[in-house]
């Protein structure tokens, strides 16, 4: 059909990018996690495991990476629960308003997450506008110190900002679930809580492992919000990546760390992509 | 499906005596500004075969998702038996449906499919399973209970979509132009059998169709909707030779409408003439094709209408022929013939006054 020049024309260029801006990258880093650095804060280019045996000896590291882990679940957790429903209401139910309910929905992810990190800030904070409300009413006395600066607040700025990338995929896979299934399940008797379990729900799976993906693996690798709101408690593992490449100056060990968590991420995408092929159907 | 009451069907429709199972009472239905049924009366009595016949825009599935429940009726009142039907959510209406589409659950099996009511009427698995297996059996497709819909083919799905349908008994069965995906020839199959199974069991079937063959070849009765409105209620013969407007006589079947002027008693229209017991004034007739005849040389048969024709076309269809035959005054009449036998040109026809039927005008609707 197509000569090859034109294949080649078409194909080179992705290829090329890939390659310039991903594989290489990466192969690099693959190899300055095998490296050290000197004393003198000079990399040495010895091939070793030291930075892998690092990781699994020091507390901190491996601390950091299961709570990192640990905040990104529950952030998956919460913007299921946010977004499943909200998706569901505008798929199912909202008829006339639905373009305008999902331009709403979408619009968040035009504002800077700077911005809406800050946000948060000024809510949570001591002399914030929720505990500056909750004296006023009288529930508290004092501020209320878990609300900043902590893995809480990490987790609701978190949820705050992944919960649109949760409900994009699941208001997808709900819209392509043909209108006659519903019915065909109310017209054999089911009820429409029984439908929601036996019909849309089973159909929707596709949807929510997709974004169940999005909210963990992007809240996984992120470090403003455990930076801006976290405080010591609220760390997470990029935040060590991050000052390990900055000022401990251990791009080696660094890299390490990046490493494992390229490789934690593939998986789960791997993983994620059987579960979705599993539960779709057209 | 032992168990259901079987009723002994030999000429359905005509017979009067049975009970009346469901009651259309007045029902329209508007969709903002626009009327899709108004007025639509209609009984369907147990064990009885009802086509919906009508152009796709008359409102068939409309009503029949009235019926169903996933409409709600502008106004009026559905009653099955005794109870009102139209207040109750679709879910607890002893109605199933067969969907244009099937609408098969695509996550599960063949056989999970058609134990969908049984389940969520939690019914004991044991009955489940028994029930699932006789109603596969019965539409003979038992060996492919494990399958999933997507991998068998559409006459496949279409029984499967049948027997998750009956195997809840159901005392209404509603079919939304089951066969219209299906090609010509399974298509034929499938109306001998549905036909078949229907007797069978004894449930009262509404079909929605906008196939007049289809319509004559499976239904007890026919409804023949147009534009909302229902033009004709009455049985494959009653309304092939009785049509009550012009619509109905065009629609099913081939027919000449012929425009006649009466005066005492003598209808006339062109170089035609022949008496009727009609009031003065204009009148309007069906006069089916086959019901004309190529006339022999020999005197006419008296009371039969003669006129000679010049013949325009022929087409030959097999076992018939049909005939375009202008005979003067912008008269033109089709003729249908068991074979003329080869061209023809000038043909004299004949045809029994009580054979041209007279029918209301079917005045156009927005």
């Amino acid at each position: 059909m197509f000569s090859r020049a034109y294949k080649a024309a078409v194909t080179l260029p992705p290829l090329l990018w890939v390659t310039v801006f991903l594989l290489l990258p990466y192969l690099l880093m693959f190899c300055y996690s095998f490296w050290s650095v000197s004393a003198s804060q000079a990399i040495v280019h010895s091939w070793n495991l030291d930075n892998y045996g690092q990781l699994l000896r020091v507390n901190v590291y491996w601390q950091t990476l299961l709570r990192s882990m640990w905040i990104a679940a529950r952030v998956t957790l919460f913007s299921l629960l946010l977004g499943y429903p909200l998706a569901y209401f505008l798929s199912f139910y909202a008829s006339k308003k639905k373009d305008l309910l999902y331009q709403l929905v979408i619009i968040p992810l035009w504002v800077s997450y700077l911005v809406r990190a800050y946000a948060w800030k000024t809510i949570l904070g001591s002399d914030g506008v929720l505990n500056t409300l909750l004296q006023y009413v009288h529930l508290t006395t004092h501020p209320l110190e878990f609300l900043l600066y902590s893995p809480f607040a990490v987790v609701l700025t978190l949820t705050h900002i992944y919960t649109p990338f949760a409900f994009l995929p699941i208001y997808a896979a709900l819209e392509h679930i043909p209108r006659n299934l519903v019915e065909a399940s109310h017209d054999l008797g089911a009820t429409p809580g029984q439908t929601f379990w036996k019909v849309i729900f089973p159909l929707s799976i596709p949807g929510v492992v997709a974004g169940a993906t999005f909210a963990f693996v992007l809240s996984l690798g992120d470090f403003l919000a455990p930076l801006l709101l976290g405080g010591p408690s609220g760390i997470m593992i990029s935040n060590i990546v991050v000052s390990l490449f900055g000022a401990a100056y251990n791009w080696p060990l660094g890299a390490a760390i990046s490493f494992c968590m390229l490789l934690l991420v593939v998986c789960l995408l791997v993983f994620s992509e059987r579960l979705e092929k599993k539960w779709s159907f057209s | 499906m032992t168990t259901t009451p079987q009723i002994a069907v030999t000429s359905a429709g005509d017979d009067v005596s049975r009970t009346t199972l469901l009651s259309i009472r007045n029902v329209a239905k508007r969709f903002a500004k626009n009327v899709v049924l108004r007025d639509i009366s209609l009984e369907v009595k147990e064990g009885e075969f009802l086509t919906i016949l009508g152009e796709s825009g008359s409102g068939k599935t409309t009503l029949l998702r009235i019926i169903a429940g996933f409409e709600t009726a502008s106004a009026g009142e559905v009653w099955m038996g005794d109870a009102r039907l139209d207040r109750q959510p679709p879910y607890r209406r002893r109605v199933n449906t067969v969907f244009q589409s099937y609408a098969l659950f695509p996550h599960l099996t063949v056989e999970q499919n058609v134990a969908y009511g049984l389940r969520v009427a939690k019914r004991p698995e044991a009955e489940i399973a028994a029930r699932v297996s006789e109603a596969l059996e019965k539409v003979k497709m038992s060996a492919h209970a494990k399958s999933k819909p997507s991998k068998i083919s559409g006459g496949q799905q279409q029984r499967i979509a049948l027997a998750r349908a009956l195997v809840n008994r159901p005392q209404l069965l509603l079919l939304d132009e089951p066969l219209s995906a299906l090609d010509a020839n399974l298509r034929r199959q499938m109306q001998v059998e549905l036909k078949s199974l229907q007797r069978e069991v004894g449930i009262s079937f509404i079909f929605v169709t906008h196939d007049q063959e289809e319509a004559m070849v499976m239904s007890d009765r026919i409804a023949l909707l147009r534009a909302g409105e229902l033009e004709q209620v009455a049985t494959p013969r009653e309304i092939y030779g009785h049509p009550a407007t012009a619509y109905v006589a065009q629609f099913i079947g081939h027919t000449n409408l012929l425009k006649g002027e009466v005066r005492a008693g003598v209808v006339r229209r062109g170089p035609l003439a022949w008496t009727a017991a009609l009031p003065d004034g204009a009148a309007l007739f069906s006069l089916r094709p086959e019901n004309i005849r190529l006339a022999s040389e020999k005197a006419t048969a008296p009371g039969t209408v003669r006129v000679r024709g010049k013949v325009r076309q022929q087409a030959f269809h097999g076992a018939t022929e049909l005939i375009r035959v202008e005979c003067g005054d912008g008269l033109v009449l089709v003729v249908r013939t068991p074979g003329s036998g080869g061209a023809l040109d000038e043909v004299d026809l004949e045809f029994s006054p009580a054979d041209a039927v007279p029918v209301r005008e079917s005045p156009e609707r927005i």
